[in-house]
This record gives structure tokens, C-alpha cells and sequence, in this order.
């Protein structure tokens, strides 16, 4: 069987030094991080829109542009979530065409880590390492310890220990060794790195990292592929340690590149995080180049919550150089998000989701994002996890007895209401 | 007691395979310096026309030194300075 894996190793972002296929997220020369190279000419000669719409609806569909080799062994169900039309938050917003990409539903954790989680796990095993691990605000931790779980692999996971609750309970349940460190998530970050430079394990989003951002690639894929193989104007993602926005665009480029979509890429890059852990929203309004760190975020979006983001350099570069922007929104405008999303689109997102639906009403009302164009916003995990936020936003039940009598002078209150 | 340099795994063909370095200077840059001093071949893969590359990140017992006073950081002995790379997380 031919060969479809057409990764040709690690590249340096900054300095263009090529590596071998390996567990390496930094180039020895100049500390710049790796990506992985593509022989782009021979993707196109072997992929065409008929033979991917054979493929079954998961992110595998566009494997020649994923880097592994042979079958995955990790996440073959992984995406092919719903691009949803989304007229009514569209009315709400006073736009006029907007879709959700939906991976609050991905499978198997809820959120768009099992992309990721799905591509690093698969390539741990093509290597060898028989225990994995990450940093990480929670929805990796979950994708991590149920992917590894069904992989066999023994993981060690480390989050902040003032993790949502929910988020912790849904990473132990898979087996997984869970460290909760007393510190930010870039303490814990630094923790890990130390790790893997002197125990070799497999962490994801740190020597397998190169490999892990890829499987953000799909998200990007499928909006194409759904809107009919072409390009919205514009994308508003969510940040935290900025490399989703700079895979999405990636994605639509490669498109072009090999051949499925014939438009030029020009889509608009618009990133959302919120007020209390804003460093590449800063630097972009700011027109900082390099971040300012947060050295400790203070925000109920914890899964966005890095003070320190790698990518945060390329996130801002790309928002600068595609036309968009970037802004950031208070705890209380992330919960107005959460709950429009789900009372126009039936869409519960966390805490995230909230952020970057409240961050695009902020950008229109800003006219940085204009109310003709078609818009798509990036939902990236599920409200599930983070119910903590909202107890005190939500009205809860009225109560009454089991009396009809009751029940139809509740009615008539609401009636004069 | 010495300060000591705690060097990542690519960096030690430089160091003749030393995990941690011993090192004197009362301040991150002055560790730093003599750090180079020791290993010449360690300076270009550090520092860029002078300044500590941009995906480096160093730690002084743990503290990210962008948070204390940079490369002013006070060292002391049993000082521990970590060079850790930067491009992690997410």
C-alpha cells in the first residue's frame, strides 16, 4: 500500500533547520519552535475532494495532510463535528450570515484537544513511549486520560490544582495519574518540560508538540469542506496558547496549496480571550510585538487561562498580517456569551465559547468585524465542564406541588408578567 | 556553594554532557557569562546580538526571571538557574 504520510520531518519556525521525524518541539540552534513539513507536491497528486468524501465524517478524512504513518491508532473517530448555520444568534447579533463550528460535541472528551490528543497519542506509539503526559487548563487533561486510557498507555496529567472541579473529576475517571500542582499553568508548563527533557515520556504539548498542534489542522479542514471546499471571510477563535487560530488559517492554506479549494486564502483571523489573562489581545491592540506575560491570570475562563503562550508571537503576527484583530471580554460579558449562544442556538459551550461569542458582539459593535460578511465562530468545548461559572448566573426552577391548581396560577403570573 | 546552571538535554554536547553547571556571578547575567566563559560553544546557541533568544525562558529557583528583575535577578550561592525552552504548552 502507498504511503500517506507525507510529513518530511520538523522544520525551525524561525531559523528553517530541518529535523528528522522525532520527539523534538525545539530547534537546537535557536530554541525556535518545530512544525512539521510538508512534501506538498506529492499531496497533491494523491488527494482529491471525490476520494476524501468517500472517507468516513472524522478528522482521518484529510490524513494526507496529518503527520502519521500508516493507520491511526489513537482517535480514529476523532471530529467531524457539526458546522452549524446559526440564524438565530446571527439575528441576535445583527449579522447576516454566521455559522458555529460546534466541537463542544467532538468525541470522545467534548472539545477540539481530541484533534490534537488523537494525532501526538498516535505518533507516541509510532515512537514507542508507553507513558504519555501533558500541562494542562483542563480539556486536555480530560482528551489525554481518555485517549490514552483506550490506547493502553499510562498517563501522567498535570493541571493547576484550581481547576474546575468537573474538569478534574473527568480526567481521574480515565485511570490517569493526575498531579495537581499549587500554581499557574505556566509553572505547571515549566514543570512539565523539566519532566520530559529528563524522563523521555511522550508529553503532548511539549516534545510531541509539533506533531499535536497539526491535528488542529481539522478543525480548519472541516469549516472548509462544509461551507462547500471554500474559505469564510471571517474566523473568530478563542486563545490561550494561540497555535488553533494559526492552524485554521494554516489549514485553508494548505487547501489551496494542494488543490482542493481554488480560492486564495484571505480570511480574516479574529482572537478572543478574556480580561483577566488577555496577553495576545493586549499585544495586538497594544501593537506590541512580543507578549507582555501574565504572570497570574484571574478570569472564570480557566481553559484559556495561560499566562504565557507559546504561539503568542505567531498569533499576533497572523492577526496583524490577515486583517483581523483581537479583544478580550470581563467574566461577566464571558457569561452573557454562554448563555446567548445556548438560548438562540441550543449550543452549550464553556466558558471558552462564552469568551469568543462575547468577543465577536464586542468586535461588531467595535465595526472591527463588519455585519455583512460571513463570520464563523470557533466553539472549542462543551459547557458540561465548566457549570461551576454559572450557578449564580442561572435562575434556577420554580417550585411548586403537584397541583394543577398551582401550576395554572403559576401561569397566570406568567401571563401578567 | 556555587550557583548552578541547570542545562537542557540539547544543550549538553556543549557542556561535555554536564546536566548542572557550577558557576559564579552574584546576578543571572553574570552566571550566564561565566556559564559561556566555561563553554564557549554554549554562547551562540543563547544569546542573539547579546540578548537571551527570544524562546528561551530562565528560571531562578523556579521564578521566571521576566517576573523578578531579569537579568539584573540577584543569584546567590545555591542559587538555581534553569534554562528551560520556551516553545511548550497550549
Amino acid at each position: 500500500m502507498a504511503t500517506l504520510d507525507f510529513s518530511t520531518g520538523l522544520r525551525c519556525r524561525v531559523c528553517g533547520k530541518l529535523y528528522p521525524k522525532e520527539a523534538l518541539n525545539f530547534c537546537k540552534d535557536d530554541f525556535g519552535p518545530l512544525e512539521v513539513d510538508y512534501d506538498y507536491e506529492a499531496v497533491a497528486k494523491n488527494i482529491t475532494r471525490a476520494k476524501i468524501e468517500k472517507r468516513p465524517h472524522t478528522m482521518w478524512r484529510y490524513r494526507e495532510l496529518l503527520p502519521i504513518s500508516g493507520e491511526p491508532s489513537v482517535g480514529p473517530q476523532v471530529g467531524g463535528t457539526p458546522l452549524v448555520k446559526a440564524d438565530r444568534l446571527a439575528d441576535a447579533l445583527g449579522v447576516k450570515h454566521l455559522w458555529i463550528k460546534n466541537d463542544a460535541v467532538n468525541f470522545p472528551t467534548l472539545s477540539f484537544k481530541d484533534r490534537v490528543v488523537s494525532v501526538a497519542l498516535s505518533k507516541a506509539r509510532e515512537f514507542g513511549m508507553k507513558t504519555v503526559g501533558c500541562a494542562s487548563t483542563g480539556n486536555l487533561a480530560n482528551s489525554v486520560a481518555a485517549n490514552a486510557a483506550a490506547a493502553g498507555l499510562e498517563a501522567y496529567i498535570l493541571i493547576p490544582a484550581s481547576l474546575e472541579r468537573s474538569k478534574i473529576l473527568n480526567t481521574s475517571v480515565y485511570g490517569a495519574n493526575v498531579i495537581a500542582v499549587d500554581g499557574t499553568y505556566d509553572e505547571v508548563n515549566r514543570l512539565c518540560s523539566q519532566i520530559a527533557l529528563k524522563y523521555g515520556w511522550g508529553f503532548v504539548n511539549v516534545n510531541l508538540r509539533a506533531y499535536y498542534a497539526e491535528g488542529s489542522k481539522s478543525f480548519g479542514f472541516e469549516i472548509a469542506e462544509d461551507l462547500g471546499w471554500r474559505f469564510p471571510q471571517h474566523v473568530v477563535c478563542p486563545m490561550a496558547g494561540g497555535a488553533l487560530i494559526g492552524k485554521i488559517h494554516k489549514a485553508f492554506t494548505e487547501l489551496n496549496k494542494v488543490g482542493l479549494v481554488s480560492q486564495p486564502n484571505t480570511c480574516k483571523m479574529y482572537g478572543a480571550q478574556a480580561a483577566g489573562c488577555n496577553p495576545i489581545s493586549d499585544a495586538v491592540k497594544t501593537g506590541k510585538e512580543r507578549h507582555k506575560p501574565v504572570r497570574k491570570p484571574n478570569t472564570i475562563c480557566k481553559s484559556l487561562a495561560i499566562g504565557d503562550p507559546a504561539d503568542g508571537f505567531f498569533a499576533a503576527k497572523l492577526m496583524r498580517e490577515t486583517g483581523g484583530w483581537a479583544e478580550d471580554v470581563t467574566d461577566d460579558e464571558i457569561i452573557e456569551g454562554m448563555t446567548l449562544l445556548a438560548r438562540t442556538e441550543g449550543i452549550f459551550a464553556e466558558t471558552a465559547g462564552g469568551t469568543t461569542v462575547a468577543v465577536t458582539r464586542k468586535l461588531l459593535e467595535q465595526g472591527k468585524l463588519p455585519r455583512d460578511e460571513e463570520i464563523v465562530i470557533c466553539i472549542t468545548g462543551n459547557g458540561l465542564k465548566t457549570m461551576d461559572a454559572l450557578y449564580e448566573a442561572i435562575e434556577p426552577p420554580v417550585q411548586i406541588k403537584p397541583s394543577f391548581s398551582e401550576f395554572e396560577s403559576l401561569m397566570g403570573n406568567y401571563a401578567s408578567v | 556553594m556555587p550557583v548552578k546552571i541547570e542545562i537542557p538535554s540539547p544543550l549538553r554536547e556543549h557542556t561535555g554532557g554536564l546536566v548542572d553547571v557550577p558557576v559564579t556571578g552574584s546576578t543571572v547575567k553574570a552566571a550566564l557569562e561565566d556559564l559561556v566563559r566555561q563553554y564557549p560553544a554554549i554562547g551562540p546557541k543563547l544569546f542573539e546580538s547579546g540578548k537571551v533568544r527570544p524562546y528561551i525562558n530562565l528560571f531562578v529557583n523556579d521564578e521566571d526571571i521576566r517576573y523578578l528583575d531579569d537579568m539584573d535577578t540577584a543569584t546567590a550561592d545555591g542559587t538555581i538557574l534553569a534554562i528551560i525552552p520556551a516553545v511548550a504548552g497550549g
